[in-house]
């Protein structure tokens, strides 16, 4: 087995929580103050790592909420029922604790102005938290190409950052919503799963040549992706980025 | 990880303790493990699915004559119901596991060898190796029920080997066969660094421990 | 317990190479199928992680955490760049 000969810039560091903010009954946010936090591109994730007392630990990556643009890193993360790590981060956390984290990781699942578009995002549940992100930078940015984002919840109070989103919807973007087991009576948005149908419908069609970006739990993603593949969209202009198990 | 040269410890997280049980008898569980209620899934791959008319199990190897078993063969087997502690090399133990399954001196039973090793092998390439030693004299079985029903896939379903006293990666999920060798031959895990043997009460986890 | 993908597996790339390593190209070495890292099946739910080539299926990486080191083999992933270029 080949040992590591270099070493990088990926170290561990704390940050400090400086505020909880809660989303959704679910999901909670972490606003955290980083000394010398050198900035990120939106898409990117941080490991996070948790060590109890005697010295057990566990890690989990959480994507980056913020645009490199905001003042301060925020993650998303939801509250997994069964989960080791994201009901400490909900439940446990204080304003004032440390977290110990490393990053900004990653350079796939990435966007910025200079790749183009038109900008597609198709966000599974929590899935949408990097899209947050990007969405975050292309309304801070020149807004050169169109942005959509096509996001499928449960349920109405599912749905994170609801608010801003329709606030970014009010400066140009696109955002659909879809929801798959409860609307409300007279919801406007789509209802249901995403399936090929509604991707021909929200997406451009494969000879505008849409950057598309599909986050969510892996069978949301694959799914996504090969109706996408199957319509004519370039396998190279799709890319994915799977979570694990996901609630909403 | 902790107690290793060199390493300092990293900062505690306030308040975390992780998905743990509280309270072990002393001495219940080895050294550096956590109990817990939960029967993880730990996979490679994807889940195998060989159908039952497809099954077979197979000793061979460095033996006179190989000898190989259909699924009804094999579950015609004479059979035991064990109740375990299982430990995980990944830290987590989970204690009274309850197996029904055909004891691995059964199948030993039916060739002769002078092989003091074996290679266990999966479905999917998965290989890990045991002394002979290790799976004779009640130690080891094939186990085709956990918890009063049929071996679920997930948790190596159809039969899996079931070998308590030594870390959980040597009891191969979708076991389909024993090949005696005359050498210890490292298996997938042991390859990449874990320990040969695997003994949880003298936590030999990696090669070299 | 369902796959993911090369993302999952940044951080400890990182940690072993030095360097961000999930645009990285390269070849299965069973099938000969190209991939970025980002693309390959990843399953971290074992003694160590295995990541398999998303068209034959066959191991095309293992990493191992042993004594708060990650060891990677990634012999039957033939990368066309060298680590940190891209």
């Amino acid at each position: 087995m080949a040992r590591a000969a270099i070493s990088g810039r990926l170290t561990w560091r704390l940050g400090r929580v400086v505020e909880l903010v809660d989303e959704t009954p679910r999901c909670k946010s972490l606003v955290l103050e980083l000394p010398d936090w050198q900035g990120h591109r939106a898409g990117q994730h941080v490991d996070v790592r948790l060590t109890a007392e005697d010295g057990y630990q566990a890690e989990r990556s959480y994507s980056i909420a913020s645009a490199p643009e905001d003042e301060q890193l925020v993650l998303t993360v939801e509250r997994l029922e069964d989960g080791e790590v994201s009901p400490y981060l909900t439940d446990q956390l204080r304003p004032g604790d440390e977290l110990e984290l490393r990053g900004p990781i990653g350079g796939y699942f990435v966007w910025e102005s200079s790749q183009g578009g038109p900008l597609l995002m198709v966000a599974g549940g929590s899935g949408v938290v990097p899209f947050r992100a990007m969405l975050r930078d292309w309304a801070a940015g020149a807004r050169e190409v169109p942005a959509r984002l096509l996001y499928s919840s449960r349920t109405l109070e599912d749905v994170i950052y609801r608010e801003e989103f329709e606030r970014v919807a009010e400066e140009g973007a696109d955002v659909q919503l879809t929801l798959t087991r409860q609307w409300p009576a007279d919801w406007q948005g789509h209802r249901g799963r995403v399936d090929r149908d509604l991707l021909a419908e929200v997406s451009w069609p494969p000879h505008q040549r849409p950057l598309v970006y599909i986050c969510g739990p892996t069978a949301f993603v694959e799914a996504v992706a090969e109706a996408l593949v199957d319509a004519g969209h370039e396998p190279g202009r799709i890319k994915t980025e799977r979570f694990g198990p996901t609630g909403t | 990880m902790l107690g290793e040269p060199g390493r300092v410890m990293p900062p505690v997280s306030r308040g975390f303790r992780g998905r743990r049980s509280e309270h072990v008898e002393a001495g219940r569980v080895p050294p550096g493990q956590y109990v817990t209620p939960d029967f993880p899934v730990l996979s490679a791959g994807p889940t195998p699915h060989t159908p039952l008319q497809e099954w077979s199990f197979t000793v061979g190897g460095a033996v006179d004559e190989p000898v190989s078993w259909t699924w009804e063969e094999f579950i015609a087997l004479p059979a035991e119901t064990v109740t375990v502690d299982i430990h995980c090399v990944t830290k987590w133990s989970k204690l009274g596991t309850a197996w029904k399954g055909v004891s691995v001196d059964t199948l030993l039973d039916a060739v002769q060898t002078e092989a003091e090793y074996l290679t266990a092998w999966s479905d999917r390439d998965y290989t890990t190796n045991l002394t002979l030693d290790d799976v004779t004299g009640g130690k080891a079985w094939v186990a085709h029920e956990y918890d009063g029903a049929p071996l679920q896939p997930e948790h190596g379903g159809p039969a899996r080997l079931l070998i308590p006293h030594l870390y959980f990666w040597k009891s191969a999920k979708w076991v389909r066969g024993l090949t005696l060798t005359s050498d210890d031959e490292p298996g997938f895990w042991e390859t990449y660094g874990y320990h040969n043997h695997g003994d949880p009460w003298l936590e030999q986890r990696y090669q070299g421990d | 317990m369902e796959a993911l993908d090369g993302n999952a597996i940044a951080g400890p790339l990182f940690e072993h190479f030095g360097a961000e390593m999930t645009t990285t190209i390269g070849a299965c070495g069973h099938c000969g199928t190209r991939a970025q890292v980002a693309e390959l099946v990843v399953y971290m739910r074992a003694p160590g992680t295995v990541v398999r080539c998303r068209h034959c299926g066959n191991v095309v990486m293992v990493l191992v955490r042993i004594r708060g080191e990650v060891r990677v083999d990634s012999s039957a992933f033939r990368m066309e760049q060298a680590p940190g270029e891209s």
